[in-house]
């Protein structure tokens, strides 16, 4: 009797997390169920929430799309070479935050702080004119730079807590058996900092995956360089009111983030993230 | 797949945790003098500076110094721009539509962010009461709302607002508000605006309550204990007990979502151009129109420089909260 009476009393609980639940997923749920569904019931009068037939004629469209190859390619190129660099750069420097002793530690560390909640708003037009001046208009690695510089300052702070965690007795044991520091930190830190690498590497990949301003603004005219977003957000354009096609190409776009955020779930869900990825 | 605090990660320790729990930072001090010299932390630290330096700090002053002059399309083709002051200033401040479009950046600052807030923390204080099975369903639904890329998300609420087969209409209809039929969304500024702040709001609120969440698993259960013995209620609780507990994590995300309304510009950019008319235009969004579709690069340099420094006074309260946080981090 008392666990029923405890259930009657935690129903309002269950209630109100069952519609935040449901608010949540319906969204990403009509995405992927719209994208499977044949034309005519799309454009039916009265929707359906379990698609009876099912179809992949959308997503094809949506593959053979003009261009969807290369942009695909383009988006993959330019978020790996930025997430690799970032790592790359944030790798010395977080090693030498967290590790060393030296003048100007703080205000460095200030300075990534900073950095990290870099206008980028309001940095379109000034960028825009800077690539223009030095003929960087319309060109990848022009993207490439600018997703290193955001991506970068969250790597700084997340790979430093990594390194800070990891007992620097462990390598000082090593240095006194005779390794050089060099190779203290390649054999003994770099394997244990490696899941940490890969989630930071994961959740750049996501920023940099996601762009769209930057992507829009600074490849104009040369149209083989633009990227996923971009085409995405220009989709209705090519295909009109073609809602299943736009459905499986948002579908086919969002697929890597939702499974990497998946993935990494449980960073997530511990603040992991705080202050540098959304969305 | 447990999201209980023992097993966060380490980052989450150095953004949560109050500084005297700090194990890692307490070495033995000679340690550290003796791995002090040399040029070995400049050398790595130098790509950082150097990044910083061309990609944000110089496109800054470059941005300062285009608001300074007059700068149009001749100017950007043929270059040597003319000093001309604070002019470009002037013009701005001096125009009625700058101004409207300066009142609704706040209007839409503090609908959303208020929503976001109130949204997040009543989420937030669902999880913590929910048993561990419903925690994680929530939890896992929350971070799939999150993943979603803006750009799918913007497209998403296009068709689901949609006049004609969007579910919304349709449910509206349904429900008995007849006027919904066919209701054409984009066309009309408040219902578009609307849209932009329910997009928003989607959007954000799971960073904001997980967030939240995590810093109210660090309240201590006794306070909870002790002021129900006291005879507290749970308004009373919350207001006492938990609120000011989580107040820094709180006063964190409030601030970042204020900065984060900025980035409103790309779901208004994609959803609706700022239109239909100017009823979605915030300063962002302005101040890119008049420069990259007027050609007016100098205008819109200032308008991004007046966005800056409403964005530098709510980063000032951020980065206050932060340093009391983690001050000794640094």
């Amino acid at each position: 009797m008392s666990t029923a009476r405890l259930r009657l009393r935690r129903a309002p609980l269950h209630a109100a997390a069952v519609v935040t639940i449901v608010l949540c997923l319906f969204p990403v749920y009509w995405m992927i169920t719209t994208a499977f569904k044949p034309n005519r019931d799309i454009q039916s009068a009265s929707p359906q929430f379990l698609p009876h037939t099912w179809t992949l004629e959308h997503f094809r469209t949506a593959v053979d799309a003009d261009g969807f190859a290369l942009f695909w390619r383009n988006s993959i190129l330019v978020t790996l070479s930025a997430v690799l660099l970032a790592l790359i750069v944030a790798l010395g420097a977080s090693f030498a935050v967290a590790r060393m002793r030296w003048r100007g530690r703080r205000q460095f560390m200030l300075l990534v702080f900073v950095a990290q909640m870099a206008p980028w708003e309001a940095l379109i037009i000034p960028v825009y004119i800077i690539s223009r001046d030095t003929g960087m208009l319309d060109r990848l690695p022009t993207l490439t730079l600018v997703y290193f510089m955001m991506t970068l300052p969250f790597t700084i702070v997340v790979l430093r807590g990594f390194i800070a965690a990891i007992p620097q007795e462990l390598e000082e044991a090593a240095q006194v058996d005779g390794c050089t520091r060099m190779r203290a930190f390649r054999h003994i830190t770099f394997p244990l900092l490696a899941p940490g690498l890969m989630a930071t590497s994961l959740f750049g990949y996501v920023t940099a995956w996601n762009e769209f301003a930057y992507a829009n603004f600074l490849i104009i005219k040369h149209q083989d360089s633009r990227t996923l977003p971009v085409w995405l957000s220009s989709f209705q354009n090519v295909f009109g009111t073609d809602w299943g096609a736009t459905m499986a190409a948002s579908t086919l776009f969002a697929l890597p983030a939702l499974v990497v955020f998946l993935l990494l779930q449980r960073h997530v869900t511990s603040g992991f993230a705080a202050g540098a990825v959304k969305g | 797949m447990s999201v209980t605090r023992e097993h966060s990660a380490a980052p989450a320790r150095v953004r949560l945790r109050r500084p005297t729990t700090r194990p890692v930072r307490q070495e033995p001090g000679g340690v550290r003098r003796r791995r002090g010299a040399g040029a070995w932390p400049y050398l790595l630290a130098a790509p950082t500076v150097l990044g910083m330096l061309y990609l944000l700090v110089y496109p800054l002053a470059r941005a300062v110094l285009i608001s300074l002059q007059d700068f149009q399309l001749r100017q950007l083709i043929r270059g040597n721009a003319e000093f001309v002051g604070l002019r470009n200033y002037e013009t701005l401040l001096t125009d009625e539509r700058f101004w409207q479009v300066v009142r609704r950046t706040f209007l839409f600052m503090a609908v959303n962010v208020v929503l976001i807030m109130l949204l997040a923390t009543l989420v937030a204080l669902l999880i913590e009461r929910l048993g561990r099975r419903w925690r994680l369903a929530l939890l896992s639904a929350l971070v799939l709302a999150w993943a979603m890329p803006v750009i799918a998300a913007t497209t998403v609420f296009q068709w689901l607002f949609h006049s004609e087969f969007g579910i919304v209409n349709w449910s509206l209809k349904h429900l008995g508000f007849s006027s919904f039929d066919r209701y054409p969304w984009f066309a009309h500024g408040p219902a578009a605006f609307t849209i932009l702040v329910l997009l928003i709001v989607w959007q954000s609120v799971p960073f904001a309550a997980i967030t939240l969440y995590s810093a109210l698993t660090t309240v201590p259960s006794e306070l909870y204990e002790s002021a129900r013995i006291d005879g507290a209620s749970g308004g009373r609780i919350f207001r006492s007990v938990t609120f000011p507990m989580i107040r820094p994590i709180f006063m964190l995300v409030f601030s970042l979502e204020v900065i984060w309304t900025f980035k409103a510009f790309v779901q208004i950019w994609v959803m609706t151009n700022g239109g239909p008319g100017d009823a979605t235009t915030i300063l962002p969004v302005y101040a890119v129109q008049t420069a990259l579709s007027s050609q007016r690069y100098d205008l819109g340099s200032a308008a991004s420089m007046v966005s800056v420094l409403l964005m530098a006074a709510v980063l000032v309260l951020y980065f206050r909260q932060m340093f009391r946080q983690e001050g000794e981090a640094l």
